[in-house]
């Protein structure tokens, strides 16, 4: 996903003379197409997440767009205040760009991980929080963040996902879910790439004779209520998937806006539980490990389907 | 006769006295301390213009020491940036000014208040005019507790990097912190060849010497592809007898009769 993500914002630089790349020397393999192209729109502040911050708030205040880019929580909570003091309350238009969301980079470890991310990110006034499922998905929402002025939370994949959607995305918008199969008995909603998790379990879930609705959520932050509240009204169940904490992701946001409608329904979060994850693996063992697995979400939507 | 700079600092300071006495604030000393470097900043040194706050070529000023940001607020409303009457608002419910600098006000580039944030959004402004080949210049004003914080120093250590003779950092140099002096929590010395050695150029000067300020920034950069640092040795509280040089004056309150005896000793102040 991390090449569609840096081959589609290539185009765009081409396409724009104000995009700009602020670097805090992570990118290898990938960014040097961008900074041969636009040596003098790119920059690399050395192993300074606060000041790559900074400075992309600086050139986003002079007319421009700046994008920070680095590995999982590296250009997000390292420079959390730079985030929120700075690109968000002046609205700068910072695009912060992380690759390997969830437990992609699984093996190297809890410092690699992004997986309260999401919580943080959509606590922010002005922030607008994505996390693509698949390279279809990412490549339409990589055009529609820099479409857009302001703040944008991007979480990338890394390598290797496999697609999720089997017709095409089209045009992507902010607070809009892509339905990826229609169904009447229960819904699953899942943001990021842990959705493959999910269609598996949905396609198992029909051989045993429930029919469930699929829906990505790639826009955790604006979330289109609409599409919750219709699924609680048409299939009565609810099940949410995030490759996240429990505390205050995506479950957490669907849910709130079925408190905030008096909707009620069957509802179920999946995600990491609240421990450290220690066990040591693949991004597929780790989810497998921590309750993520296709196992773990055809048990809930057996267990929901009950009688 | 006082110049026109001399003149506005000895308003900025009266401002920012009763602005703290009336808002039962604090930062008085951070204030007084930086005024005289205001005061000769928009006395014809920056290119900037009340009647088009966001003009494109315009001088950009970021205050990174925003608990102090009463002086650049007395100040933009002196040279008619906004009415004085704003001043009277000053950290009071449904106010125009907050305790912290804020870009919600016409003449105020960025929002701080934070310390360590300033410089690195500095430099990106420094980049991003290199790169349109813009010639407005960028100026930072730091504290003694902006260089605690290693942002900041991540800044410096890109801006020497590349060169950024566009980027100008003002320390208000008086080393004093909130809680004691400087040289006992962490002692910036020799702050002129620590930036040096990162790629700067630097000159010092004193920070309440309105003279010596003007000649300092009539020659910006001090060297071609450098970016320049004038360390401002300066005084907290400088004005106000019984807050000079005491770090107590960093958060201390103002009562009615220390109101009044600052503002003689701010009447009677000799340039």
């Amino acid at each position: 996903m991390r090449k569609a993500f840096n081959k589609e914002l290539l185009q765009i630089a081409a396409e724009r003379n104000n995009v700009f790349m602020i670097l805090a020397d992570i990118g290898y393999g990938e960014i040097e197409p961008f900074a041969e192209a636009h040596p003098d729109r790119f920059i690399n502040c050395g192993v300074a997440e606060q000041n790559m911050t900074g400075v992309a708030c600086g050139v986003a205040m002079s007319g421009n767009t700046a994008i920070t880019y680095s590995i999982a929580n590296f250009p997000t909570l390292r420079c959390l205040e730079q985030i929120r003091n700075d690109v968000c309350y002046h609205n700068a238009d910072v695009k912060i760009v992380i690759i390997g969301g969830g437990l992609a980079y699984g093996p190297l470890g809890i410092s690699h991980h992004s997986t309260e991310d999401l919580a943080i990110m959509r606590a922010l006034p002005n922030m607008v929080c994505l996390a693509p499922c698949d390279i279809p998905e990412a490549v339409a929402a990589t055009r529609a963040m820099m479409e857009y002025h302001g703040p944008v939370y991007y979480r990338c994949g890394y390598k290797g996902e496999k697609d999720i959607h089997d017709r095409p995305v089209g045009k992507f918008e902010f607070g809009k879910a892509i339905e990826v199969k229609p169904g009447k008995d229960l819904t699953v909603f899942f943001t990021g790439t842990i959705g493959y998790n999910a269609k598996l379990a949905v396609q198992e879930a029909a051989r045993r004779g429930i029919d469930c609705r699929l829906v990505s959520m790639p826009c955790i932050k604006p979330i289109d209520r609409e599409a919750i509240i219709r699924a609680a009204a048409e299939t009565g169940k609810i099940i949410t998937v995030e490759e996240h904490q429990l505390s205050g992701g995506f479950g957490s946001a669907v849910a709130e806006v079925l408190a905030d409608a008096n909707v009620f329904c069957r509802f179920k979060r999946m995600g990491l539980p609240d421990v450290n994850v220690s066990k040591i693996g693949s991004q597929d063992y780790l989810r497998d490990q921590y309750g993520l697995g296709v196992d773990a979400i055809i048990y809930e939507i057996m267990e929901m389907s009950k009688k | 006769m006082s110049k026109e700079s001399e003149v506005l600092a000895r308003q900025v300071r009266l401002h920012c006295l009763r602005m703290v006495y009336r808002g039962e604030s604090g930062h008085i000393g951070s204030m007084l301390s930086a005024a005289d470097i205001l005061a000769v900043l928009y006395s014809g040194v920056l290119n900037v213009d009340p009647a088009a706050p966001e003009k494109a070529d315009r001088d950009r000023l970021i205050y990174s020491k925003g608990h102090g940001g009463a002086a650049l607020f007395a100040t933009l409303a002196e040279k008619g940036f906004f009415p004085k009457e704003y001043l009277d608002t000053y950290y009071k419910d449904a106010g125009k000014l907050s305790g912290h600098i804020s870009h919600h006000i016409d003449g105020v580039e960025f929002s701080t208040g934070s310390l360590g944030h300033g410089l690195p959004v500095a430099c990106g402004m420094a980049m991003a005019a290199k790169q349109s080949k813009a010639g407005y210049r960028i100026l930072c004003v730091v504290s003694d507790g902006d260089l605690n914080e290693g942002s900041s120093w991540e800044a410096i250590m890109l801006a020497g990097q590349h060169r950024y003779d566009n980027l100008t950092m003002i320390v208000d140099y008086n080393r004093l912190q909130a809680l004691g002096a400087s040289e006992d929590i962490i002692d910036l010395e020799k702050l002129d060849v620590k930036l040096e050695n990162f790629g700067w150029s630097t000159l010092t000067v004193d920070g309440h010497d309105h003279a010596a300020l003007e000649k300092a920034f009539a020659k910006l950069p001090l060297q071609d592809g450098k970016p320049t640092a004038i360390i401002c040795r300066t005084v907290k509280g400088k004005g106000v007898s019984y807050a000079e040089n005491d770090y107590r004056w960093h958060y201390g309150g103002i009562t009615p009769e220390l109101y009044e005896r600052g503002k003689q000793d701010i009447e009677n102040m000799e340039y």
